[in-house]
This record gives structure tokens, sequence and C-alpha cells, in this order.
């Protein structure tokens, strides 16, 4: 694992996380484990609930107040997960760029843009007002946004959501993060602007040889715009592999359950496919495996936790890696 | 079309020339088409293209600036208050929010016969009966009747509002973004559920949505929507296969899962309603915009039968 660390980016290594309120414990996410490197794009994918964005929380170190985090999380060869939180945000606040779902409540409405970036760029760069200015400008206008010098001295409310989220992406890259950790950046966005907003990524990706953790609940983005996907269900890693196989060739009933739902999937056909059932509530997860309820291949092997097993192409925790239920 | 000697044979519902102007904001302009009984009839379009105005339109939850609306014959504009009412119970709604459209303080069974009460069909008896059947149609246990909306998710919500809607066996059911605050798996469970109920009571559809897959699954006629007016209406495969406004093209090619080469990345945004484009609307992010099209607004002609563009070169 040791040379894994060095090679990458992010590693996040056996990474659990639980919520206590009073005297019961709400295993939220439990035994997460994946790694990024340099220029790459992973994809954590799932359905509300699942754990995707309490796992970018952990990472950054903003966990909520009654949490208790285990495991270790590596950020370009420092156990980051050791460093005390005056350390760790010093490190993490330059070093990760973050990407928000709904850019009108992550950036301020009452400042303008230019004193957004530039106090991203004066605290961690130490830059003068006015070179954190110029630098500010020439964010903007490389993320593709029109008369950067006048949109500095403007307000988030006066753009669009597109343009907003072109503002994030600037204000995520403004100190020269080797991470950057999206969490469903183009979900409210019209598709028209989707399609903008993911190829500006993928640009900024393979400029900046940034990694990249892309939280998203849409398989087909990931089969688009990411290298490798991993798949979470109830707070549980369940598939991984490279993204093309994860969404071509998958092997975990969740995730085939998953696609054959989709509709675009079912072109020719008068019925969906829908996963029976509903995702557990967060942390009252089923004990052994979380997805055997809604699973029709379960059986007696399925009540204790399965263990990650190599499937077809990809690999999977689920007793059945064959597709057959054993008998 | 005299909807009176061939009832039968008329479409369902038919809007012609709709337009609804808020303040200076032309949020509908010229909208017409008819839905044909049985049919479900899609409209698709990005954020204020003005679908959700059309639907409300059509139950007459706002008056339009110009423009009828005919449901069954009737133009349900003229109307009294008292006809309208009346006539509502023939056509209901599903709502996005399955958190914002149903009363937190009422039981279920309350919700689900709260529309046979305000329109005064049946007893008490008759209601409850009604509630205990529909319950099971959709998919939940008899003991949800009794319990409350914050006991359920979001999937089975949208499961009781489609129980509520079916409550008045109504003719026509607007649907608007229905599934678009669901997750996929359970998205599919309420798009089945919607297409059996719809089969079984042979209710006839406006469905919106934004989501070109969930409308391709659920529609049999399709109009797409572009800064409040039909740039193209056709049936679903017309649309899918040979899509003719380079607007819907756009739309099909932006869908993630489409192969990259052939992708058509459109430029810009939508212009805002206030300041609609002179000409064609969408010439400003057109890639095959013309002189003509900064200059006149296209006509809508007609490709093929029941297949209509509004594009100078369709």
């Amino acid at each position: 694992m040791t040379s894994s660390i060095s090679s990458n980016i992010l590693v996040v290594e056996d990474l659990s996380l639980s919520l206590k309120s009073g005297k019961t414990v709400l295993p939220i996410i439990t035994n997460v484990s994946f790694s990024v490197s340099k220029g790459e794009s992973v994809a954590l994918v799932g359905e509300s609930g699942c754990g995707k964005s309490i796992t970018a929380s952990a990472i950054l170190g903003l966990p909520p107040e009654n949490a208790v985090v285990t495991g270790s999380i590596w950020l370009n060869g420092i156990e980051i997960s050791k460093l005390d939180k005056q350390g760790r945000r010093k490190l993490c606040g330059q070093k990760i760029g973050f990407i928000f779902q709904e850019p009108m409540t992550a950036l301020h409405p009452t400042l303008t843009i230019g004193r957004q970036l530039t106090d991203t760029l004066r605290l961690h760069l130490g830059l003068s007002k006015r070179a954190a200015m110029d630098r500010a400008a020439e964010l903007l206008d490389r993320v593709g946004i029109p008369r950067p010098r006048e949109i500095l001295k403007g307000y988030v409310h006066e753009l669009s959501g597109g343009m907003r989220q072109r503002v994030m992406i600037a204000l995520a890259i403004s100190c020269g993060p080797e991470l950057v950790i999206a969490d469903e950046p183009t979900t409210a966005l019209d598709v028209t602007i989707q399609a903008q907003v993911l190829d500006l990524l993928d640009e900024m990706r393979a400029e900046l040889g940034l990694a990249m953790v892309f939280i998203t609940h849409d398989l087909e983005v990931v089969g688009d715009h990411c290298d490798r996907a991993v798949v979470m269900y109830a707070g549980d890693v369940i598939e991984y592999g490279s993204s093309q196989d994860v969404v071509s060739s998958p092997s975990h009933p969740y995730t085939v359950g998953l696609i054959d739902a989709t509709p675009a999937n079912n072109e020719d056909r008068d019925r969906l496919v829908p996963i029976p059932g509903t995702v557990p509530p967060v942390g009252h997860w089923p004990s052994g495996c979380r997805f055997a309820p809604r699973c029709s291949l379960s059986d007696d092997h399925c009540r204790s936790r399965p263990e990650f097993m190599k499937a077809n192409v990809t690999d999977i925790r689920c007793w059945h890696p064959d597709g057959r239920v054993s008998q | 079309m005299n909807a009176h000697t061939n009832v039968e044979a008329a479409p369902l519902l038919a809007v012609s020339s709709l337009s609804k102007r808020f303040g200076d904001v032309n949020a509908v302009r010229n909208v017409s088409f008819e839905i044909e009984r049985g049919k479900t009839f899609g409209l698709v379009g990005e954020s204020g293209s003005g679908k959700s105005t059309v639907a409300r339109l059509v139950l007459r939850l706002l008056e339009p600036t110009t423009g009828a609306v005919h449901f069954d014959g009737q133009d349900i504009g003229l109307l009294n208050a008292s006809k309208l009412r009346s006539e509502r119970q023939h056509m209901q709604m599903i709502f996005q929010d399955p958190y914002g459209s149903l009363n937190p303080r009422m039981t279920v069974e309350e919700i689900i016969a709260e529309p046979m009460l305000v329109h005064n069909l049946g007893t008490v008896k008759d209601r409850k009966a009604t509630a205990e059947r529909l319950i099971g149609e959709v998919g939940l246990p008899k003991s949800s009747l009794s319990r409350y909306p914050h006991e359920f998710s979001g999937g089975q919500r949208q499961r009781i509002a489609v129980a509520r809607a079916l409550s008045t066996r109504p003719t026509f059911i607007v649907a608007d973004e229905p599934v678009s605050a669901l997750d996929v798996s359970v998205q599919a469970q309420v798009l089945n559920l919607m297409c059996d109920l719809r089969d079984q009571y042979q209710t006839t559809m406006l469905f919106i949505s934004h989501d070109l897959r969930v409308v391709q699954f659920m529609c049999d006629v399709i109009a797409v929507m572009y800064l409040g007016q039909i740039v193209e209406q056709g049936p679903r495969q017309r649309i899918y296969e040979v899509p003719s406004h380079p607007y819907t093209r756009a739309l099909l090619s932006s869908a993630p899962g489409t192969d990259r080469d052939k992708r058509t990345v459109l430029e810009g945004e939508i212009p805002s309603a206030h300041n609609v484009p002179k000409g064609c609307a969408f010439c400003t992010r057109c890639p095959i915009a013309e002189n003509i099209c900064r200059e006149r607004a296209p006509q809508t002609t007609q490709v093929e039968d029941g297949h209509s563009v509004a594009c100078h070169f369709a």
C-alpha cells in the first residue's frame, strides 16, 4: 500500500464514519477505500443517502460535529487524517478545491465575486490586492466567462446557473489545487449547459493535471467523463472498476439494477425494470450484505458481510460474483 | 372540428394560439397542440421554457393573455366558477415535489379522499372504500391510510399523489415533472405505476419533463419548447429518430451517454424571457443560423403528417 500512497494524489483507506446521537451510534459509511492519481477522475456514484457526500466531507476534514471517523486519508503522501485541525485546514484549503452542486448557496450572496476570489488568493497564495485581482480576472477568463473585469465587480445573483458554476470552478482551481472534489456539479443545470460545464471540467483536469473526485448519481455522466468508478450503496462501496467496465458490464446486482432502471436503456421495452423496495433509511443498514433485502440473488450467504471479490471485469462486494445463486 | 357531433374522435384537449404575459415577460407565446383521447402528450424543454406555465393555463389555474383551451369540446375559458369547478373533477394534477404537494397535517386517507370531498362525490363510506382500493393499486399497504406524509419516502409520497389524482376517476391528468425528484431505482417504479394505471383507467395525460429519457419512455406525442414556443412537435419515434429542429437535435445530443463525436454542444445560454432575440428565438445559439433567422421568425411547417417544425431550414 505504501507505494500506492506515494504515487497517488488521494488515498482513502478503510474510511468509516458513524454519527452519535445520545446513546445510539449510526454507521453512515463503512470501510470505504479508493485512490485517485494525478490527472485522473474517479466517480463516486450512488443514489441519495448512500454516503457519497459525507465521504467528501470526511476527506476535507469537515464531518458533522457528532461524527466518529476512523481510517486514514492521504493527500500527496501526507496523512492528512492525522493532522490537527489548523494544519489540515491550511493544507486542504490550498490543495483541495471543492465544487458544490448549488453555487447559489455555496457562494456568498452579498460579497462581490471579485472579493470572494481575491480573499482566497490573498489568504493562500499571499498575493497583493492588485495581483490577486489580476489573477482572478485571468481565472474567470480561463473558465469561459466573458467580460471578466466587469463580472468581478458583480454579485452571484446576477449570473445564470451555468455562469455561477463556472465561478465555482474558477474558485476551486484558484490556488493551484492537486485535488478537486466536485459534488454533483451539474445536477442543477439544464442539459445543454450541463454538457458545457462537463467539458470545461474535463479541460481543466487535463490542462492542470488535477486529480478529481466526481460525485454523481448519474451513471451516464460517469461513463462519459470519468476514468474509474466507485459505486456506493447504503454506506458501502459495492463495486469498482474502470468507468467503462462499470457502466457497460457491471456485476453487482445493484449496479446492474440501476442501469436497467434507467429509461434510456429501456428504449424498446413497455416497462422499466425497477429495483424492488427502497433504500433503507440512512444509518439503519441491514446486517450482512446491505443490498440483500432488495436483491434477487440473495441467499443464506448474504446474511454475513461480503468481502470484495473479482467478478467479470470489476470488483464487487457480493457473495455471488458469477451472478448466480449458489446452491 | 365539432366536438358535439363526434365526441369520440375529437381530441380531448385542444390548445389554440395560447399566450401568457407576466408583466413584460412573454412566458408562453402562441402555443397550439391537441391531445387525443387515451394518449400521453409530452412537453420537453429546459428551465424557463414555459412548460409549467402551459400546464397551469391548460387547467385554467392561470388565465391566458390570448388563446383558448378546449377540454372535451368546451372552451374552459368561458366557464363560470361553479362550472369550472365541476369540470375540474375530470382533470387532476401530479406535482414535482412530493414533499410540498401533500398536506402534512392530513392522513393519507384524507389526502386521497379530498378531491372526492371537494367535488361532493360518493358517501363517506364510498370515499373510504375508494381510498382503500387506490392505496392498494399504487402498491402501498392499507395500514398507510392512517399515517401522515412525513412517514413516507419520496417515492412512496409520489404514489400517494398518484392515488389522489385518480380518486375522482379523471379523464385527464397533468403530471409536471412527477419523477424528477426521485432516485433512478424508485423513478422506474413510479413510471411503471403511472403507465399501468394510465392504461387501466384509460387516462389522457399531459406529461411535462426536462428529461428526454423519461419522456421517450412515457409519451406518444412530444413537443419541444424553447423560450415559450413549441419549436418541434411530432410522434415520439419521429422526434427521436429524425429530429428536425436544430434545438431538438442539440438537446438529444447533449444528453449524457451520447457518443462524443456525435455531440453538438450548444454555445451560450438560454436568453432571458425579458429579452427574446429578434427573428427566430433560437438564433443566438443555433449552429446553422443565417441572416434570415435574425430577421424573420420562422413559420411552423409540417414536415410529415403530425410532425411540425418551426425553422427556416427544416
